[in-house]
């Protein structure tokens, strides 16, 4: 009743080519963007700003950086992790080697720095695919992580490898408060989202998706391969990179290897899985799952332990999440291959015909 | 740079490169039977490690220890076959790998929740000391252990290809490997073989996981060694028991003489990103690995 695009025409070419065609579609993504930069700083408190929407929004860019990859160009990367720590690293070496610099422009050289090194570790993906490329991403995440260790100009060679990350100063504004890092954070997001949304429509997007369906008639179609992949591979990393910065300097407040470990891209993966392969809105979903789903486990575990009277002891609980999470994922591929956006998608469909039945 | 210390270091990395062998054969049966590359088969190992070490630890018999571990393990490998691949059937490759990458978390979860995730020491009963008579003669160290754990892996990829040449059950492997439809066709039931595989792989990782245990100790790094299994994999080609051996040979001894030889130059380390590089760079060359089924695509 309420979700129905009936009676709304569209006049010229550029209302039919609108990223949201519908009108309610438009209104909930205008009201949802108001909560998001009004609402939330005004009412969330420190805890959910920093440790829940902070990250969700941050681990959200990087699922979408690899569903870029994985979804839309169809070349499965198991190294997400790595191009996020080289975005963290150059994030901090240019703020350290070159301070006058906003540090929003400092994130986008490091975001491009990513895409350079994703673009060298996709080379292989020109030979390889399938699970060999997804082994080859493998050796960009342990070389990365090395290289990181090792060469000392990376760390401007701190002794204890973990560093603390520096102010983030755009024009003589200081961003600290946990409301200021969502903010900066809630706009790189916002802004790269639509700039993603609006490529994956373009010529790039589709020629992504049709190397995806079928690399070989694509190629035979004219779509240029080399370009094609490469291309994918550096927006993808770039999007990592940026990610990666600013899951140091937004979230952590520390430039470290460690952080970027294998684990990080495996939980990124799972977002791009469990929120929808080849989708936007799915990136958002899966990240914001697999971000409250720990707090979820629990919240729930906390009153489970007082009805039955016992405490558990916490190694236990770290295993049924491993557990439940892992189950997670194959309840996933099983009953919904195509994730959270695809149950949203039916959704729609279905609020469609509400409240009739046809 | 003598001789003895190179002939050392190049058996210790063979040697070690068949344990990477042991893993490699896990994940290769199961793609060849099913054509799911098994990202669970590090978890099967530790699982299997664990289950081991501590049905021993509570005083039972090694040898009982070992049937009941490989019960387990069947157990195991007919329930992911139930559960996780019959509802799966007819996913594109990529989905299967990922469930896998879902069962690794829920067999490590699940291991640490029954067993506890302390350490264990594992002891064979064969001391990792260098072999007297080598020692004393051409004055070259190589630990005793190694090569008993190099016997273990012949004897069970001897053991597998008997297995797979001559019984039935093997043959009927060999069939499925080579078209599911087919073999559905004349009548072999895919169902069962499927969980013979997993269960194979599972008496696989049994023996890898009390090698490794053995060696490194039973605990929640053994999972990392599936990672170092898949540049095996990947050099040797998925398909090919063979290419998991050789692979693996080629993958220990030149990490360690990477390590040892270009090490000092780099900063040491390289043993964590040397053999996916050294693979990668061979893909290039040959994208389907040393003994990999060569693909022919079509539009």
């Amino acid at each position: 009743m309420l979700y129905r695009e009936a009676g709304q025409f569209k006049t010229t070419y550029a209302a039919d080519q609108q990223v949201f065609p519908i009108r309610q579609d438009r209104i909930a993504v205008a009201a949802l963007l108001v909560v998001a930069f009004v609402g939330v700083p005004l009412f969330a408190n420190q805890y959910w700003l920093s440790a829940i929407l902070t990250p969700f929004l941050i681990l959200a860019l990087a699922t979408l950086g690899l569903n870029i990859l994985t979804g839309y160009a169809g070349q499965l990367s198991l190294g997400t992790a790595a191009f996020m720590a080289v975005g963290a690293f150059m994030a901090y070496n240019f703020a350290l080697r070159l301070p006058w610099m906003p540090i929003l422009v400092s994130f986008m050289l490091a975001g491009l720095c990513a895409a350079a090194v994703g673009i060298v570790f996709g080379l292989p993906s020109l030979r390889i695919k399938g699970f060999y490329l997804a082994v080859a991403t493998l050796a960009c995440q342990f070389f990365v992580l090395w290289a990181l260790q090792r060469v000392g100009w990376f760390t401007n060679d701190s002794a204890s490898g973990v560093i603390t990350a520096q102010k983030m100063v755009i024009l003589g504004y200081t961003f600290e408060s946990p409301a200021d890092k969502y903010m900066l954070t809630l706009c790189v997001v916002a802004v790269l989202a639509v700039l993603a949304k609006n490529m994956l429509r373009s010529e790039t997007g589709r020629k992504f998706m049709a190397v995806r369906d079928m690399d070989i008639a694509a190629e035979v179609i004219g779509i240029r391969m080399m370009q094609t992949k490469l291309l994918a591979f550096g927006i993808s990393s770039f999007y990592c990179g940026v990610a990666g910065a600013l899951y140091a300097y937004a979230y952590l407040g520390t430039v470290e290897p460690e952080a970027f470990n294998l684990d990080l891209s495996f939980r990124i993966l799972f977002m791009v899985i469990i929120g929808g392969v080849g989708s936007i809105l799915g990136s958002f979903m899966g990240a914001a799952f697999i971000v409250l789903l720990p707090i979820f486990l629990n919240t729930v575990a906390g009153p489970i332990e007082h009805l039955l009277g016992i405490t558990l002891p916490s190694g236990l609980m770290s295993n049924l999440e491993l557990i439940v999470f892992g189950a997670l994922i194959i309840f996933f591929l099983i009953v919904e291959p195509h994730g959270l956006a695809r149950l949203w998608q039916i959704g729609k469909e279905k609020l469609r015909l509400w409240p009739f039945p046809h | 740079m003598n001789w003895q210390f190179f002939v050392e270091v190049l058996v210790s990395g063979l040697l070690a490169g068949i344990m990477y062998s042991l893993v490699a054969l896990g994940f290769v049966l199961i793609y060849k039977a099913s054509g799911v590359f098994n990202f669970a088969q590090g978890a099967m190992v530790f699982f299997a490690a664990l289950t081991f070490v501590s049905l021993v630890e509570r005083g039972m018999n090694f040898w009982i220890a070992v049937v009941v571990t490989l019960a387990v393990m069947v157990v195991v490998g007919i329930a992911i076959e139930r559960l996780v691949l019959r509802p799966l059937v007819n996913q594109p490759q990529i989905t299967l790998f990922m469930a896998t990458i879902g069962l690794t978390f829920v067999l490590e979860g699940l291991a640490q929740l029954l067993w506890g995730s302390q350490p264990h020491g594992l002891e064979l009963g064969i001391p990792d000391v260098p072999i007297q008579w080598l020692a004393d003669n051409a004055n070259i160290n190589i630990s005793q252990f190694d090569v008993f754990a190099g016997l273990i892996a012949g004897a069970l990829v001897a053991g597998l290809a008997v297995f797979f040449q001559t019984t039935r059950i093997g043959r009927a492997l060999r069939a499925v490997a080579d078209d599911h439809q087919a073999a559905l066709a004349v009548g072999i039931p895919l169902r069962q073989i499927w969980a013979i595989v997993w269960a194979v792989a599972g008496f696989v990782a049994l023996v890898a996981g009390l090698m490794w245990g053995a060696r490194n100790g039973v605990q929640f790094a053994l999972t990392f060694i599936a990672l170092k299994a898949l540049p095996v994999l990947i050099l040797g080609g998925f398909e090919s028991v063979a290419g998991a051996i050789v692979g693996g040979l080629i993958i220990g001894a030149s990490e360690k003489l990477a390590e040892v030889y270009l090490g000092p130059y780099v900063g040491g380390g390289i043993e964590s990103w040397f053999p996916y590089v050294l693979a990668l760079a061979f893909l290039l060359i040959r994208p389907e690995g040393l003994f990999g089924e060569r693909r022919i695509e079509r539009v």
